[in-house]
Order: C-alpha cells, then structure tokens, then sequence
C-alpha cells in the first residue's frame, strides 16, 4: 500500500434493522454511505440524531454487520480480516464513559488490557514493570497523574478523565484509526476542550487518521479537516469544513448551520 | 423601575442524603423584574436544577430547605401552606417546566384528557376532554402549535412538540413567570431554534411576565435572555447583562468557561482553545472561601480565606476579591 492510499474506504455501506418479532420492518440505519480517510486526516461525522452517524461508526468498527457494502482499511477487506487483529489497528473512544468502562475493574485495566491484545496479534511481550512504566509516561504525557488515577475505579473518576485514559490507551496502541464517537457529548464544558486537544494530539504525534462523531457543529469545525453531513441515514454533503459549514450548498446543510445559536451573535426573531 | 416578580435572599437548599450533605445552593441572592429574562448558566453539578427547584417552593426529598427567603409576588412560598401555595400561586403566579418534561405527561391518556384533569383542578368546573380542547386549543393556536397535538398521545408526539407541549400547558394561565430548566438538551438544533423562538414570542407577547431559564448552552441562552447568571459550586459567581458578561467577562472562571467553548465561528479554526485545569468541587466537601480557588489562575491569600461578597461593577454583579475597592 503506498502513502497516498487512503487509510479507510467505505463503499456503499448499507445498514438496514429488523424491528419487531412477528410483524418485521426494516428500518434504515445507513444507505449507500461511501467516503474515504487519508491518513493523518480528521473526519468530522455531522448529524442530528437519528441520521446513522453511530450506526456508520459501529460498522467501521466491525460491532454491527452491514447489510451490503464493504470496508477496506488500507486496502485490505475489512470485513474478512481476524476481528482481534482488526482492533489492533482500529480503536474507539465511546459517548458514555461510564459504559465503557467495567464498574467490577479498576480503571488500568483496559489499559493492560491493550497490552494483551498487542501481543496476541504482534507477538509483542512486556513484563509488569514495562507494563506499568509505559502506562505512566503516557499518562504523563496527556498531562495526567498517574499516581492519582490508576487504582481508581470508574465510580471515582470524572466522565472527562475516563475519556482522557481511553485516548491513552489509543496512544499505547497506536492504531491505524480511531474512531471517536462524540467522546465529549457527556462531558463537562471545563474538560471538553482537554478531550479534543488529546483528540489533536493523536493525530499530531502518530499520525494517526481519526473518525470524529458529533452532532456539535462548532466541534466539528474545530476539529476536523473534512465534514461528512449524514440526514436519515444517507449522506448530503461532504468536503472541507470551512466549505461545508461556511458555505454550505445542500439545504439540508444551511438549515443545521443557521440553527446552530451563535455565541457572540443574536438573532432576529 | 420595574415590578419585582421573584427574589430571593441568602437562599440555601442542601441534599441530606446516608452519604452526606451535599451544598447544592448556599446563598444565592437575586431578583426577576416584570419583563425581564435571567439565564442561569453553568457546567454540570454546579447546582442550577437544585436552585431553580428550590425556586419553585417545593423542593423534591432528598433536597431540603435550609434557610433564606423566596418572594414571588408577595407570597413568601417557603412558609405559606402547601396547599395554598399549590392552589394560589403555582400556575397563576409561577410555573415550572422541569427538565424532564419529555416524560411529565401521562402515557395513558391523550393530552387533551389530560388537560380536561388539569382544568377542572384549576377552575374547579367538570370538562370533556373536547371541552378542554376548545379551551386550550386556542391557547396552543396562539402559539403557533399545531391543535392536532392534543388529540394523541404522547408518545405519537416528537421530542420537540411534547416540550412545546408542555410550554404550552404551563403558560395556560398566564403565569407571572416562567421557570424552565435545560428546554433544549433532548433536542436537535432544528427544533432548539423553534423552542428558542417561542419562549421569546411568549416573553413578548406578555403572555408570561418573566423567564428563568436554566441551561448548560451558553449560545443558547444567548439567545433567549436578557441578563446572565453564572453558577460554579452552588454559588453566583457574576450576574450581569447578558451581552456585557459575553463581551468581557470578569470573574476568572466566567473567563475560562467562555474560553473553553466552541462556537461555529471562522477564527475559531486557529484559536487555541484552554481548558479549565482541576475538575469541578464535591459539594459534600466544598473548598473553604471562594470555591473556585483551587482552580483559579488568579488565586489570592484572601481567596482561601474569606468567602467574597458580590462586589457591584457597572451595574454587574461579580463574587471575586480581585474586585474588591482598593485592591
């Protein structure tokens, strides 16, 4: 695969529910969705919900099967690579921390628990000491206290520190992809912009490819290089952000982008 | 001047809860005028649904009263009767959307029965359930809102139309004010534009007197009032106009919350944005003094020492010895 290969294609990504047991429907969680991701590039997923952002961002991360359509990460077929392998080079930080995390287990244990999978896919073994001392520069160098977080249970933490030890441990494992599924909706405005800039960070110091999900259209903008704007499942505006949300062409796009309220700014009403 | 609607003095409410007592609101000071819109903004456990609640006179168990006054048109609603208070000035006088108003209206009736219940409570007078919608129907029609709505049930309604909904039935008796917590957080941009449109319409058209609204969403309560109060630990921090506190805020933390947000603005794109360092205080052990000290860029000794009181600035409000005279 050369460097200027896109790092994740989707073509016609297509993702239909069944609801109901006897009386079946099929409802639309994502038709004919394809985009691609360079690498080092940030993709901003904008939509209200209900548009199958989550849906597009859980087929990329192999959770829900789709119905047709394929993936290709780095030109490989997604769908027929070892699952194990594929969550090796595709990471994922979720909307509520406090689901992510196991309430039994304290908070290291998914970062150890990065380790594992790193060895069964690339053989990679650390003893505890390398374990450990990996795990607090990284933390260190999020700007976290390694003493004051690890041997905590999620119970004890903040929704944005939870956050912060999930980028972590896409820092340990230095994936191909992150796919960041509105990592800041539950999170408190004070710490919401420390959320992003690790978000940043990621892409500044591995050069990693980031999938960002949001319905926060400022966060989008600020984030991203490119915007993706889904409506019901399909998309209805794709390029780059300052295109996309300054001047928008689908008038799905200038409605969402004159609704959201501005800061400095009041309306006429 | 204006009528004053609502005041409180040295408000205090805290949770009394086997684990501790939790400082939700410790003496909060402030008044609503006839006309006026007061947002009261805030991050999350700041203490702004345990203020606005306290606010409405009845205070949910767990959340106790603990001291200071409410006035709202002359009722002081923390002593009268409680089922004066319900009969009198609930409704009439004040009225409450809280913030799960999406789940507040039964599921098993239609809402025109529902409100057939809530007429009769209030006039004392039986109706049928198309004699409430003919009341209210013109009411809603006033609105804007679709008078089809009260035919259904509420889960045949969107997230948006049931909060319209509830607006709607609340505004029914014209209430001096208005008290609304977090009306756009369930919702999507599209329908937080027409929520935002009509509380400012009712505002207005003096359908309602006052408002107070409570959210996390600065740009939408920008939006929608007229003066701002900032909340951080159970406490005021600045009160000011709306428009002055966005252009130049003075309080160190209302400095860094407007800092750590993100607009949909050009300039943004380059802008470093900060966070604010440390997470926000346990109120069942708040810091001694001036809460936001431990956090604060500018902290003094005084700070750890002494609570500060609101210091008046060109007409603004703000709690912080970098205000006080000669220092």
């Amino acid at each position: 695969m050369g460097k200027r290969d896109p790092i994740l294609r989707l073509e016609n990504l297509t993702k239909y529910y069944t609801a109901g047991y006897v009386f079946t429907k099929q409802v639309c969680g994502a038709k004919n969705v394809s985009f691609s991701l360079k690498r080092g590039e940030i993709l901003s997923l904008v939509g209200e919900s209900g548009s199958g952002k989550t849906t597009v961002a859980k087929m990329i991360l192999r959770l829900i099967k789709p119905t047709s359509g394929n993936i290709y990460l780095g030109g490989e077929d997604a769908l027929k690579m070892d699952k194990k392998e594929y969550w090796c080079r595709v990471q994922a930080v979720f909307q509520d921390p406090y689901s992510t995390f196991n309430g039994y287990y304290v908070v290291d244990k998914p970062l150890i628990e990065a380790f594992d999978l790193l060895k069964k896919v690339k053989g990679v073994t650390y003893s505890k000491s390398e374990k450990r001392e990996i795990i607090e520069s990284t933390l260190e160098k999020i700007g976290m206290n390694p003493d004051e977080i690890l041997g905590r249970y999620p119970h004890q933490t903040s929704g944005g520190q939870m956050q912060r030890l999930l980028v972590a441990r896409s820092l340990i494992m230095s994936p191909d992809l992150l796919v960041a599924d509105e990592p800041t909706s539950m999170v408190d405005a004070s710490t919401r912009v420390a959320v992003m800039e690790e978000i940043l960070r990621l892409r500044r110091e591995k050069k990693m490819s980031i999938i960002f999900v949001t319905h926060d259209v400022g966060q989008a903008y600020y984030i991203g290089d490119r915007a993706v704007v889904m409506r019901k499942g399909e998309i209805v505006e794709e390029g780059p952000v300052k295109k996309v949300f300054f001047s928008p062409k689908h008038p799905y796009t200038k409605d969402l982008v004159a609704s959201v309220p501005p800061l400095h700014k009041k309306w006429n009403i | 001047m204006a009528r004053k609607i609502l005041e409180s003095k040295k408000l205090r409410g805290y949770y009394r809860a086997p684990f501790g007592v939790v400082q939700g609101v410790d003496g909060i000071s402030l008044s609503v005028y006839e006309g006026d819109s007061l947002a009261i903004a805030g991050e999350s456990g700041c203490g702004k649904t345990t203020l606005i609640e306290l606010l409405t006179g009845t205070p949910v168990p767990l959340l106790r009263y603990e001291g200071g006054e409410i006035t709202v048109e002359g009722y002081d609603i923390l002593h009268i009767d409680p089922e004066k208070l319900r009969k009198e000035v609930k409704c009439v006088h004040l009225s409450y959307v809280p913030q799960s108003a999406l789940s507040s209206l039964n599921p098993t009736k239609r809402i025109k029965e529902f409100l057939a219940d809530m007429l009769k409570e209030r006039t004392g007078k039986s109706y049928t359930p198309d004699e409430a919608k003919e009341m209210i129907g013109k009411h809603f029609k006033r609105l804007g809102l679709d008078t089809k709505l009260l035919d259904r049930y509420p889960h045949e309604l969107s997230g948006g139309e049931k909060q319209r909904a509830n607006i709607a039935i609340s505004t029914f008796c014209e209430p001096s004010i208005l008290l609304v917590d977090e009306p756009t957080s369930s919702l999507d941009v599209t329908s937080q534009r027409k929520m935002i449109e009509l509380l400012i319409d009712i505002l207005r058209r003096k359908i309602i007197r006052s408002l107070v609204v409570v959210s996390h969403d600065l740009g939408v309560l920008r939006q929608m009032c007229d003066r701002l109060a900032i909340m951080y630990g159970g406490r005021l921090v600045e009160v000011g106009k709306m428009d002055d506190i966005v252009a130049k805020p003075l309080h160190p933390y209302t400095k860094l919350l407007l800092g750590s947000l993100v607009p949909l603005e050009k300039k943004i794109k380059n802008k470093r944005l900060k966070s604010i360092p440390g997470s926000p205080p346990d109120l069942r052990d708040p810091p001694p003094a001036c809460r936001f000290h431990p956090r604060c860029p500018e902290v003094m000794d005084i700070c750890k020492k002494k609570r500060p009181p609101m210091f008046k600035i060109k007409g603004r409000g703000v709690a912080c010895w970098l205000y006080a005279k000669g220092g």
